[in-house]
């Protein structure tokens, strides 16, 4: 089958290594029989209604984020539209950001979201920056365990009753203080977890994988084959302890 | 000297003697860090005391060996207090002025994060800016946030101070702008240039107006002859040229090098674009000190390898090419050079993740090792990321069946011996502290010099 992703903004979000996640679809959708043809949407460039399988918005420099913050934040309804419509979606970092209300900068500037996670995020003084573990919040996966590495200024508060998309073991999360991390609306999640986040937590691109085919067969979700990844056990179980051991503190 | 500078100095000597007989490494950053946690003025005094003064490097790729180039140039006639084990911090700065008895000229090149307060304190004569890119995140933060301290610390240096600046790389051209000493250095041979961006260049938008820069050539990540259509921000002319650029495979390349005053054909015995950049960058700096042409050809040509920078020794009957990765943008411009010199059949990369490394090491999959891949028979993964490393090969297509798994460093070293063939040459990537500990098992074995009798004094 063919599965159709919109990759938001390449050229300006690729900070953390945000192709790593990409490869990490490719292949696995490939493993599973199935091709993904990934499409770049950037400034200017529609994003027609239906289109995308699964959308991916990744994280990039201060500068290049304020460069595209404006158009992301025009296409709040066709976004919106597609999370509804069961299109699967994964935003990473500065992508996680602005696909919430907005940002308060240190100077008391407004930075207008796209608005389809309910967060608000405001800049900190210092950058929490470590490895993180996270345990699953999603019902999909009780149990399981998430490894990454975050670096962010911005404090991230999700709106009460909001969804997280997991509970901090180690690490800041999103504000440093909630003990939570990332959001989850339907089939989109967001998060600051990089690394890239998909090599070492190979279960989560499935996830999201079995909700691209889901949207592209109008069918309902089922897991896909499970494959041997060894080696992603291998760098999970690394960066866990990486992250037990030097994760960042939170208040 | 004054009297507490000379206690200091004698107790700090003490430090690094006790420490390299302890065996713990050179002993090169001890003795400094112990000054400078006494008395960080001290800094100040060990410049100032230089009757020629204090020359600094800094860059994110190519500062270790731009310096060494330097040294080659200019240790013939003079004596020079240079950091030549890459001990960059203000720490080990201390420590070098601290051992450089005698010493005329400061050489010394500078982590780009401590930059502006070595300046404040050495008030050198030169100040040479080699290049920004994406670096360690996790320590330095973004490049926006270096490029501004460069700038205030450029802001603040002395009217009599000459600048010596890359004109290809935007933000480290734009802090000449307006400056009177200046020297602009750049590469012009667009027979060479790329055939566009690779997938992780930084700046590429006008340090102007924010506009996308149009490349005329474009040679290493976002190096080039750029201008921007918007509001005509342009590489400024260049003082100092490389053209007519001959690669010769993974032996070196060779360059006519364009001058003020004067042209010469430069052979360097090290391979690669980004070593025409550094070449260039010693050149210049080497310039505003008052070297001659000649004397910077000539030392051009007689400089080797600096530490660990595609570093050579032999194993037996088969060689070893040491080439230190650390970067997006510096692992691409090493990966480059392999691809167009020949990949050897059997690669050893190995990934590290301690302070000095970078404990992010997303950065992997930023490097275009792809094809690289697609030419190497075997690779052995290691360091304490070897996991990191093989996912990042397996995911790009690499058969899982032609890649090892060995976490040990030394033993890592020995299977990729193992399977290279006699009289072949064995290509070893590492981090940075996995290339400090491969260096130390070469140098437990015989194959390569300790550090702190510098590898690349000529």
């Amino acid at each position: 089958m063919i599965l159709r992703v919109g990759h938001l903004y390449p050229e300006y979000l690729n900070i953390y290594a945000d192709r790593g996640n990409i490869a990490v679809f490719v292949r696995r959708a490939a493993a599973r029989g199935h091709e993904l043809r990934v499409e770049e949407v950037t400034l200017g460039t529609p994003l027609r209604p239906g289109a995308h399988d699964l959308l991916y918005v990744g994280g990039g420099q201060d500068r290049e984020q304020a460069m595209i913050a404006p158009d992301l934040a025009a296409r709040r309804e066709a976004i919106r539209a597609a999370v509804d419509g069961g299109a699967a979606l994964l935003a990473v970092c500065g992508g996680y950001q602005l696909l919430g209300r907005g940002y308060r900068g240190r100077d008391g500037s407004w930075l207008e979201g796209a608005g389809l996670f309910p967060h608000e995020t405001v800049a900190g003084e210092t950058r929490m920056i470590g490895d993180v573990l996270l345990e699953s919040a999603l019902p999909e996966a009780p149990g399981r365990t998430i490894a990454g590495f975050e670096n962010h200024a911005g404090r991230t508060v999700l709106d009460p009753g909001a969804e997280a998309l997991g509970r901090v073991v180690a690490g800041y999360g999103n504000d440093g203080s909630s003990r939570l991390e990332g959001c989850r609306v339907g089939r989109a999640f967001g998060t600051y977890l990089h690394g890239p986040l998909l090599p070492r937590n190979p279960w989560l691109a499935d996830l999201l994988l079995s909700w691209a085919v889901a949207h592209a067969t109008r069918g309902a979700p089922e897991a896909l084959a499970p494959l041997a990844d060894e080696l992603e056990a291998e760098a999970h179980a690394v960066a866990a302890g990486r992250a037990r051991s030097r994760g960042g503190r939170p208040a | 000297m004054n009297a507490r500078l000379a206690l200091e100095a004698s107790a700090a000597r003490l430090v690094g003697r006790l420490s390299r007989a302890a065996g713990r490494g050179g002993g090169t950053t001890l003795p400094g860090k112990l000054v400078w946690k006494l008395d960080p003025g001290a800094l100040d005094a060990l410049a100032a005391r230089l009757p020629q003064g204090v020359a600094l490097v800094s860059a994110t790729n190519g500062k270790t060996t731009t310096t060494a180039m330097a040294s080659s140039i200019l240790s013939g006639s003079r004596r020079l207090a240079w950091n030549h084990s890459g001990a960059n911090l203000a720490s080990g700065i201390t420590s070098t002025l601290l051992a450089a008895d005698g010493a005329e000229l400061g050489l010394l090149e500078v982590d780009e994060f401590v930059l502006p307060e070595v300046m404040r304190r050495t008030s050198p004569r030169v100040v040479c800016l080699g290049n920004l890119f994406r670096d360690q995140l996790d320590r330095y933060g973004e490049l926006e946030h270096v490029a501004e301290r460069w700038r205030e610390a450029v802001a603040a240096l002395a009217s009599g101070a000459t600048l010596v600046a890359n004109a290809d790389d935007p933000p480290v051209a734009a802090l000449a702008e307006g400056r009177e000493r200046t020297l602009l250095f750049g590469v012009d041979d667009p027979r060479r240039a790329r055939g566009g961006l690779q997938h992780a260049a930084d700046s590429k938008y006008c340090v102007g107006c924010g506009h996308p820069y149009v490349y005329d050539a474009a040679y290493v990540g976002h190096l080039g002859d750029y201008r921007c259509e918007a509001c005509g921000h342009a590489r400024p002319a260049l003082d100092l040229a490389a053209a007519e650029i001959e690669p010769q495979g993974l032996d070196g390349v060779s360059f006519t090098l364009h001058a003020p005053h004067g042209s010469a054909r430069v052979r360097l015995a090290v391979p690669g674009l980004y070593n025409v950049y550094n070449a260039l960058a010693a050149a210049s700096l080497s310039l505003a000190l008052g070297a001659t042409l000649d004397e910077v050809a000539a030392g051009l040509e007689r400089f080797r390898a600096a530490f660990g920078r595609f570093e050579r020794f032999t194993a037996g009957e088969r060689g070893v090419l040491l080439l230190l990765i650390k970067n997006p943008a510096g692992a691409n411009e090493a990966l480059r050079t392999l691809e167009e010199g020949g990949v050897p059949p059997t690669l050893v990369v190995a990934l590290n993740d301690r302070i000095a490394d970078g404990r992010d090491v997303s950065w992997i999959w930023d490097v275009d090792f792809e094809p690289v891949l697609e030419r190497a028979g075997r690779i052995v993964v290691s360091g304490e990321r070897a996991a990191e490393l093989a996912l990042r090969f397996t995911y790009a297509g690499f058969p899982r069946d032609r890649l090892e798994l060995v976490h040990d460093l030394e033993h890592a070293l020995d299977r990729g011996l193992e399977l290279t063939p006699a009289g072949g040459e064995l290509a070893v990537l590492p981090t940075y502290t996995a290339m400090l500990e491969l260096r130390a098992i070469a140098t437990a074995r015989g194959l390569t010099r300790p550090y702190w009798e510098g590898v690349a004094a000529p």
